[in-house]
């Protein structure tokens, strides 16, 4: 039973701005878990999680797969990106943390290269205008305003996960 | 922190720039050493994945003249030793990480590099 980071040095100040880990996130931890001996027959070099908020998925991931992986984080939202670093140093795992949207500057040099790609996406439906509104200030709402159906942000996601992630097809 | 590898896999992505974009260039650099965990068969697993030319170039942009021009036939262990320290232990803290080609400045502030683009820069 691999504990949940430590999160103790975000405040609810933070939480202002940047998604509280809830039980969505905590699915997701057990869903890694679960996996564990999948992930690791892996063999992965590059972790790649798109909006990791407070960090509190990658640290995780870094625990289970330890210091031989990259833990790349791209997070649209500023201080998402500082708590993430943070939270990095806070659990002994390296996360590098660029601040973007989805993997964009990353497309040209990661082609099929990452072995995993982790994303808690804003899924909740929503309007469109709220949804794009969001992604625009790069705030919190951003963590859960979703769009149509709330699939506005999985389907970009989708896109990039096709393009980025390792073909495993012979 | 901006480390090297991380700055071999980012490129520029302004809509319409599509060639000579990476790698994208320091300037204005604050730097800080902070030790890592040798590893070398993660290193050896990872060449492949490196722009080895573009990691050179940074790593002299950034003041370190340890690697060869050429990724070695034999990976000794002084080899090892430099790459990691390149790779992994050099954090650009502060600074700009300019594209070759549009000029675009992706500003790093704190250790997080900013590659969000203006809505007309957007593809």
């Amino acid at each position: 039973m691999i504990p949940t980071p430590d999160l103790s040095h975000l405040s609810a100040k933070d939480y202002d701005h940047v998604y509280e880990p809830a039980e969505d996130t905590f699915l997701l931890l057990d869903a890694l878990e679960e996996d564990e001996k999948e992930l690791k027959d892996l063999h992965p070099s590059i972790s790649l999680e798109i909006g990791p908020g407070s960090g509190c998925v990658s640290a995780f991931i870094g625990k289970i797969l330890g210091p031989s992986v990259l833990y790349l984080c791209s997070d649209i939202n500023p201080h998402a990106c500082t708590c993430t670093r943070a939270t990095g140093t806070q659990n002994k795992v390296t996360l590098d943390v660029i601040n973007a949207s989805f993997a964009s500057p990353l497309t040209l040099r990661l082609k099929h290269a990452v072995d995993i790609i982790l994303f808690n996406p804003p899924y909740v439906p929503t309007i469109q205008e709220e949804m794009s509104d969001a992604q625009d200030k790069c705030s919190i709402s951003g963590s859960w305003a979703g769009g149509t159906d709330g699939m506005n942000v999985t389907n970009i996601f989708l896109e990039h996960v096709e393009v980025c992630l390792i073909d495993l097809q012979p | 922190m901006v480390r090297l590898i991380t700055h071999n896999l980012l490129a520029c992505h302004v809509k319409g720039c599509t060639t000579n974009n990476f790698p994208l260039q320091f300037r204005d650099v604050q730097i800080e050493l902070r030790e890592a965990e040798f590893n070398p068969e993660f290193l050896k697993g990872f060449l492949s994945k490196l722009e080895w030319k573009a990691l050179v170039d940074a790593s002299r942009q950034l003041g370190d003249t340890t690697l060869p021009p050429d990724i070695p036939e034999m990976l000794d262990d002084d080899f090892l030793k430099n790459l990691h320290h390149v790779l992994l232990e050099i954090h650009v803290e502060e600074g700009i990480m300019s594209c070759p080609n549009c000029k675009h400045d992706y500003p790093i502030l704190n250790g997080i590099p900013n590659m969000l683009l203006a809505e007309h820069e957007i593809g």
